[in-house]
């Protein structure tokens, strides 16, 4: 083993545009993914300030509804695939080999091949906006026949760029599963790995499952607008209702994949600030697996009003409610943590506070969604915008600031300005509940999503929703200004930032040296 | 009772990843331009980029998989490493099982429902009835309700003999392995060389029939949802043989050198476990494509 060590002399950190292009490091790839993370969520937002610009008043104002739809279907695929999902890649990679003493993730070159696949497939995507006939405009969900017959022709572009992504996405979810699997320091057994590491562990899985099935939808979507196939057009013997079928055992599924590692990161900041052990250890295990499995026989909540037969709507009625089972024992151990803790309120704290809340009622309005004959009434409107963005924004967006606040100073070795960050956050939580809060009801007075234009009765509570929407947008700017303040420099913070923190990442220096672990630690 | 660790071979930068995502870019840009360009019907750059990144991805995989295997043939790999690749490898057969399910999917769900219930099957009488009136719902669908006709593809005969020489080729190469796992090089030579000829007859026998179905059936990609599910299934398979039949002509160029020990020996493992998804897949096929 000595020709190995030896090997290993001159692993310092390389400088330049060549660290970053050619790295195989677990935490020079988790910055990267983090960055573009960051860029992607700017560039959607942008969009979404475009919509909420539009639908300021009735009327049609600033944009054409050809380019409204492709603002709507492109932020949509941003904002998954180029945010959120980078973002929590970006966490994965940077903390799991901390967090189980793995010296890096277990195959460091396609680390980077994963990364770098990115930039690129967004490139395509966007790109697509600027060419005759205009980007994607179909929604995110790109349902046939909106795709196939009636998509204008650069939809091939959009093809391949999801496959790319896919390519990306399976890669470096094999990635997090081998090295968690394998690459566990003696003494890590399952059920001492921190929460993080088990959500990602079971999000990874869920990649791994349904990304190839987008992959074989996007396919038949080719097929079908360039060579003539009916997969999805009834006079072939095709079927469009098959079209959502093969989408939503994706889909859903991947709504998991957006929350799971969320829950890892709350039931990692929880515990810190409340200064005890994690409320139920085991039963968040539990529920982070059974959650998984639901996820797959539920996927035809998305389609109640497409006609299908009783039978298929009574049984995703009861499966679809039978999630919030395993949700709410999650949303239970949270509170119990905090239950006569000695709680203190740094920004994390704030973030994965108003994270336990809004998540919450974000999961009221979905099982509201579930019961078959009121969506009936729900569906297509403005009230599933309202659940999806309390789920995914303050949600999902939500944890991965909580993560990154919590995470940054050992990233960087730096305490970032708290009071810039604290007025992120108050900023955050008010603008994004005047954002996301009057869509219930818009909603249920059935203002349909995806439309430039709406009714007179709607105008108030949408400008009420887009003053919401830029106070949002601009407030994350304060977001870029701490997290660049703080890699600049700052008050330094030792290997152990925060007093109540537990787990092996704790335990190197602040800033993490460039490698750590290199020896395996010793875990009680 | 300290126990020593191998160390994890952690590599350093390297420049393979990013000619990779450059490849990945060139291919998908080149596909999606190529396609646009040829349903118009113009010309264009699109195939030549398309065949610019294979290229790419061509030198790609040779500098990357010869860093690899000069790493594993320098005593670089521990056992821990091994069983990185193993896993990762398991993982992806998996990734591609589930795209595989997807096509099946579509079948499984034309055949029960889609095409029934155009039938007029379940609640679904007036949509026969107003829609297409002169529908009748059968499996193999010849002939769609737009009117499309065609001709089924039997079983008996080139699907059949099809799935023999698979049949066999999985088990020239359980023997292939068996005698690596012995170090009988010359009986692991011949046995995989056989495997790799069946793959490559297979191919030639699959091109066959496909001829067979444009040009005497009329059995094409476009003649509804029998034709499609049919082109893309064997299709897709077909590609994968191609994958499985040059992943182990690698291996074998390799055992020529000398490579691989009676323990270690990944990347036939590997190949191997492909090739015997690949089959998996195939035997789906036979059945649910072909004989039922
Ligand atoms: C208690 C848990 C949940 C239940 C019962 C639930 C239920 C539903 C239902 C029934 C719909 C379909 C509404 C319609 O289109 O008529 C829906 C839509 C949606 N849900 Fe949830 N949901 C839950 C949690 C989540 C979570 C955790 C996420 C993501 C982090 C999520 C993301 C979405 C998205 C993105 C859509 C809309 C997709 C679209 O049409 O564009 N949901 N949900
Ligand atoms: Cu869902």
């Amino acid at each position: 083993m000595t020709t190995i060590a030896e090997s290993h002399h001159h692993h310092h950190a390389p400088t330049g545009i060549k660290r970053w292009l050619f790295t195989t490091n677990h935490k020079d790839i988790g910055t990267l993914y983090l960055l573009f993370a960051l860029l992607m969520f700017l560039t959607g937002g942008a969009m979404a300030l475009v919509i909420r610009a539009e639908l300021f008043q009735p009327g049609l104002q600033f944009v054409e509804p050809h380019f409204f739809n492709q603002m709507t279907t492109v932020h949509g695929l941003i904002m998954v695939f180029g945010a959120v999902m980078p973002a929590f890649t970006g966490l994965a990679n940077w903390m799991i080999p901390m967090m189980i003493g793995a010296p890096d993730m277990a195959l460091p070159r396609m680390n980077n091949w994963s990364f770098w696949i990115l930039p690129f497939a967004f490139f395509i995507l966007l790109m697509s906006l600027f060419m005759e006939g205009g980007g994607p405009a179909f929604g995110w969900t790109f349902y046939a026949p909106l795709s196939t017959t009636y998509s204008n022709d650069n939809t091939a572009l959009f093809v391949f760029a999801v496959h790319i992504m896919g390519i990306s996405s399976i890669m470096g979810a094999i990635n997090v599963i081998v090295t968690i699997v394998n690459m566990r320091a003696p003494g890590m057994t399952y059920m001492k790995l921190p929460l993080f590491v088990w959500t990602w562990l079971i999000t990874a899985f869920l990649l791994i499952a349904v990304m190839p099935v987008l992959a074989g939808a996007v396919t038949m979507v080719l097929t079908d607008k360039y060579f003539g196939t009916d997969f999805f057009n009834a006079a072939g013997g095709g079927d469009p209702v098959m079209f959502q079928h093969i989408f939503w055992f994706f889909g859903h599924p991947e709504v998991y994949i957006m929350i799971l590692p969320a829950f890892g990161v709350i039931s990692t900041i929880i515990p810190t600030f409340s200064r005890k052990k994690l409320f139920g250890y085991a039963s968040m295990v539990y529920a982070t697996a059974s959650i998984a499995f639901l996820s797959f026989i539920v996927w035809a909540h998305h389609m109640f009003t497409t006609g299908m037969p009783l039978a298929g709507e009574l049984f995703f009625m009861y499966s679809t409610m039978l999630i919030s089972v395993p949700t709410g024992v999650k949303v239970f151990n949270w509170v119990a943590t905090m239950w006569r803790g000695s709680i203190s309120f740094e920004v994390p704290m704030l973030f994965s506070i108003a994270f336990i809340v809004l998540f919450t009622l974000g999961g009221f309005s979905g099982l509201m969604l579930a019961i078959t004959p009121v969506d009936f009434q729900y569906h297509d409107t403005y009230f599933v915008v309202a659940h999806f963005h309390y789920v995914l924004v303050t949600g999902a967006v939500f944890s991965i600031m909580a993560g990154a606040y919590y995470w940054l100073p050992k990233w960087t070795g730096n305490m970032y300005h708290i009071g810039l960050a604290k007025a992120h956050f108050w900023l955050s939580l008010i603008s994004v509940n005047i954002l996301f809060f009057p869509m219930h009801f818009v909603g249920l007075a059935g203002m349909p999503r995806r439309i430039p234009d709406y009714a007179l009765q709607f105008a108030d509570f949408n400008a009420l929703i887009s003053i919401g929407g830029f106070a949002f947008g601009l407030s994350q700017l304060l977001f870029v200004a701490v997290v660049y303040k703080c890699a600049k420099g700052g008050q330094k913070v030792p290997a152990k930032v925060w007093d109540g923190a537990e787990g092996l990442e704790w335990e190197v220096d602040s800033p993490a040296p460039y490698h750590t672990f290199s020896e395996p630690p010793e875990v009680k | 009772m300290k126990t020593q660790y191998e160390k994890y071979y952690v590599p350093e930068q390297s420049h393979w990843p990013i000619v990779g995502a450059v490849a990945l870019f060139l291919i998908a840009v080149g596909s999606g331009l190529a396609v646009m360009q040829t349903a118009k019907q113009q010309g264009g750059i699109g195939f030549y980029v398309l065949i610019l990144g294979i290229a790419v991805l061509l030198y790609m995989l040779f500098g990357w998989f010869k860093n690899v295997i000069d790493e594993s043939q320098g005593g670089l790999y521990s056992a821990q490493m091994d069983r990185s690749f193993r896993q990762g490898m398991a993982w992806f057969i998996f990734s591609e099982v589930m795209f595989f399910m997807a096509f099946f999917g579509a079948l499984f769900y034309a055949r029960t429902f889609a095409v029934p219930w155009l039938g007029g099957d379940s609640n679904n009488a007036m949509t026969n009835e107003v829609l297409w009136p002169s529908f009748e719902a059968v499996w193999p669908l010849l002939n769609t309700p737009g009117g499309d006709e065609t001709k089924a593809m039997g079983w008996q005969g080139l699907p059949l003999i099809n799935t023999i020489i698979l049949l066999t080729s999985s088990i020239t190469l359980h023997c292939a392995h068996t005698a690596m796992e012995h170090g009988k090089r010359t009986q692991l030579k011949t046995m995989l060389a056989l495997t790799i000829a069946l793959g490559a007859i297979f191919l030639v026998l699959q091109g066959e029939e496909y001829v067979h179905a444009y040009q005497d059936l009329g059995l094409t990609l476009d003649s509804g949802i029998y034709g499609n599910t049919f082109f893309l299934l064997t299709g897709f398979h077909g590609m994968h043989v191609t994958l499985g039949t040059i992943l182990l002509f690698v291996v074998f160029v390799r055992i020529l050198k000398g490579h691989f020990s009676e323990e270690k020996h990944f990347a036939f493992q590997a190949a191997a476990w492909y090739w015997h998804f690949v089959d998996v897949v195939w035997l789906c096929l036979f059945v649910f494509v072909y004989v039922l």
